[in-house]
């Protein structure tokens, strides 16, 4: 099962490497993994995408807290939370197919972010599934280029993760 | 002053008497400090004897041990020391002297990333970059590896920064934000687990290392004594309770005796305290299917972990019992004493031993009678560590081991820093002759610093524990001869240490009196038959 971890951490060196090596060392998986500062810039706040049944996700939860860097850890269920990536796309476009791409992005809610003779380049932000989507669409146009960033996720409503 | 006069003074507040180290040139300038600062610096003959001694050293006193070492190899071979003291909970610091931070990740001369390569196993590091950072880092460190469950820091220095300046203000509180361990246990959770005492007929409990980290050891044989409770130990936690009482039935696990394991089968009630179940103690509990179990632990992160459990208690062990104590009942449980006695009285096999070799496990009982009241014990790893572990008798000692790494050639630094520790008690270290290989050159400290330590080395010229597991494994031994080894004796007669070697059982007797007269380190070799098991 997926879960989504919110960290907040010190603003340090090394606390990325304390984390990731966490994960690698007992063997837990990582699906995504973005990290930022916060409005307070001495922390930063790290989001997995982890993937374990619930006593990995419990064991997780708890070998993070014993880490001196990490401030808060909580991981949330998915409705919750809303959630966004960020994927920037390269595809071919001859100026024929221009129009039908142009149209796919309208109803995709995508920017397009670049474009040149022979390709455009889109950008979504949106939760993970629909940009599974986005790209299921634009492949038969032939995909030159994928960029991704992890999940980031903030809770719903008025509800946050605060120190 | 400088960053190096700084540590030095740092240490002197925290009330830090003696270090174990290795020098190089990266850790010179603060040396060159410690010198005239009163505190006494222990040369071992290895790095990672530097880290083991600390570790005996802290378990002993309960404060951390503070060992030493330069940049690169030096820092590298304290590793496996670290790791050590990291699975067993056993508040370290370990300073480093690292390349100059201008030239850090250029791969220059020794260099090495120790806070990296040390990071599985330290509970926190610190790379010292800002000078004016030193005092506020130092004490972090010393507070980081004594509170919570404990565990070792490293601090690594760069040498330039050494040299830097700096005022010296060290701090008498520390404030971490992001760590802060729960130490009183939820009232709830206490009100549950007193019910269930109230409510079992055959409750035991089952005490590890975590009754000394907490310094416990009173407040739980008050406990089992109000309530009439037996008591097993994990490896890690013998001699938590004195051995002769009447409520103790042994140690559990794999290599456990069958009073205690039995007794884990057969209870109502399990209370895990202070103990993380590692897997070598788990096997007792396999076939455990409906018996409550109450897990009392200051890491929440070790329960649940190796063990599903009914009702889970955080917090520091002494606390909680106290507050236990206070509101359980009196009880007698006599038929399930009963029960345990006629397991644990039961006649056991009469260990018999070939001519020219001494049963190792006479040899143990008959050091019993020689041992002081609070005399402390420190075993390696191996056949030598059961037979060591099933029969040594301790009433108001101490038993040291290194339980979670099983790391060989812990026992004779562990004794060095035990014995720095406490100076007045009787230390005694038993090895095997293979690990006595991995250690001997630590004899050289003894003799230069004075530490009367007294060593038993058990002869059986080969790796045993391992043949063992071979031969139960594979039908045959690889690899596990020790042809070619040197008689300890005379390696002992090298460094100036008295020395005997003792072939019969009828021996011993003379021979343990003979090391526990002498004022001076003493050596004992033990012969023991190749074929002789620690199963058994
Ligand atoms: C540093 C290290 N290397 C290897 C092992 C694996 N090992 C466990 S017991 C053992 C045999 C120890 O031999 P010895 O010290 O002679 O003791 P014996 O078992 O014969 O009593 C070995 C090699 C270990 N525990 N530690």
């Amino acid at each position: 099962m997926k879960h989504t971890i919110s960290i907040l951490v010190e603003n340090q060196a090394g606390v990325l490497a304390r984390i990731s090596g966490l994960f690698a060392r007992r063997a837990y998986n990582i699906d995504s993994l973005a990290v930022g500062v916060t409005a307070d810039e001495n922390v930063s706040r790290i989001t997995i995408v982890a993937d374990g049944d619930d006593h990995i996700l419990e064991q997780i939860l708890k070998q993070l807290n014993k880490l001196i860097d990490v401030i808060k850890v909580r991981s949330f269920s998915e409705n919750e939370l809303l959630t966004r990536e960020l994927v920037l796309i390269k595809v071919n476009c001859t100026p024929a197919q221009r129009a039908e791409l142009i149209s796919i992005a309208k109803i995709t809610e995508a920017k397009i972010s670049d474009i040149s003779v022979n390709t455009i380049t889109l950008e979504l932000s949106d939760y993970s599934n629909k940009i599974k989507t986005f790209e299921e669409l634009l492949r038969p146009y032939g995909i030159k280029e994928i960029v991704r960033t992890g999940t980031v996720a903030i809770q719903r409503g008025s509800a946050s993760l605060t120190i | 002053m400088t960053v190096a006069r700084a540590m030095v003074e740092c240490l002197k507040a925290e009330g830090v008497k003696h270090v174990f180290g290795y020098p190089g040139a990266a850790i010179c300038p603060f040396y060159d400090e410690l010198i005239s600062s009163g505190i006494e610096h222990i040369l071992v003959r290895h790095e990672v004897n530097s880290g083991h001694a600390a570790s005996g050293y802290a378990r002993m006193t309960g404060k951390a041990g503070v060992c030493v070492a330069t940049s690169g190899p030096g820092a590298l071979n304290l590793i496996t020391s670290i790791a050590t003291a990291y699975m067993d909970s056993i508040p370290i610091v370990a300073i480093t002297g690292q390349v100059n931070s201008d030239q850090i990740g250029r791969d220059v001369f020794q260099e090495a990333d120790i806070t990296g390569s040390a990071e599985p196993f330290v509970k926190h590091s610190y790379i010292v970059k800002d000078p004016a950072s030193i005092c506020d880092v130092i004490k972090k460190a010393f507070y980081i590896a004594e509170t919570g469950r404990p565990g070792p820091v490293l601090i690594d220095v760069p040498m330039d920064v050494q040299n830097m300046e700096c005022e010296f203000c060290y701090p008498d509180k520390v404030e971490i934000r992001s760590y802060k361990p729960t130490t009183e246990g939820n009232k709830l959770q206490l009100k549950r687990v007193a019910d269930a005492i109230l409510k079992a007929d055959k409750p035991v409990i089952c005490a590890g290392g975590g009754v000394f980290l907490s310094g416990a050891e009173e407040e739980l044989r008050e406990l089992v004594h109000k309530c009439n409770i037996p008591v097993i130990n994990t490896m890690m936690g013998l001699s938590n309770i004195d051995m002769s009482d009447p409520l103790y039935f042994g140690m559990m696990g794999m290599h456990g005796v069958r009073s205690a394991n039995y007794a884990v089968a057969n209870c109502d009630l399990l209370i895990l305290l202070g103990a993380r179940m590692g897997d070598r103690a788990v096997t007792a509990l396999e076939g455990l299917r409906d018996t409550p179990i109450i897990h009392i632990d200051i890491d929440p992160a070790e329960i649940g972990k190796n063990v599903d459990v009914t009702t889970p208690v955080v917090g520091d062990i002494k606390k909680i019992l106290t507050q236990l104590i206070s509101v359980v009942q009196e009880e007698k449980h006599t038929e399930w004493l009963n029960e345990l006695n006629a397991v644990k009285n039961a006649p056991a096999d009469v260990p018999g031993s070939k001519p020219g070799t001494l049963d190792p496990r006479l040899f143990i009982r008959e050091l019993n009678k020689y041992l002081e009241k609070d005399a402390v014990i420190v075993s390696d790893v191996g056949s030598n560590q059961i037979w060591t572990v099933n029969n040594i008798m301790l009433t108001k000692g101490r038993f040291l081991t290194a339980g979670g790494m099983g790391t060989m050639g812990y026992s004779l630094p562990a004794a060095l820093g035990a014995k720095k520790a406490c100076p007045d008690r009787q230390v005694i270290a038993l090895c095997g002759d293979g690990s006595m290989q991995m250690q001997f050159m630590e004899l050289a400290t003894a003799v230069q610093h004075g530490i009367d330590i007294k060593i038993i080395v058990f002869v059986n010229n080969c790796l045993g524990m391992v043949r063992e597991y071979q031969e139960r494994l594979y039908s045959r031994a690889i690899a596990v001869d020790l042809d070619g080894s040197p008689s300890y004796e005379a390696i002992a007669g090298a460094y100036g240490i008295k020395a005997e070697t003792v072939t019969e059982n009828s021996q011993a007797e003379q021979a343990i009196r003979n090391m526990v007269e002498s004022d001076k380190p003493y050596l004992i070799q033990v012969i023991v038959d190749k074929e002789e098991d620690s199963i058994i």
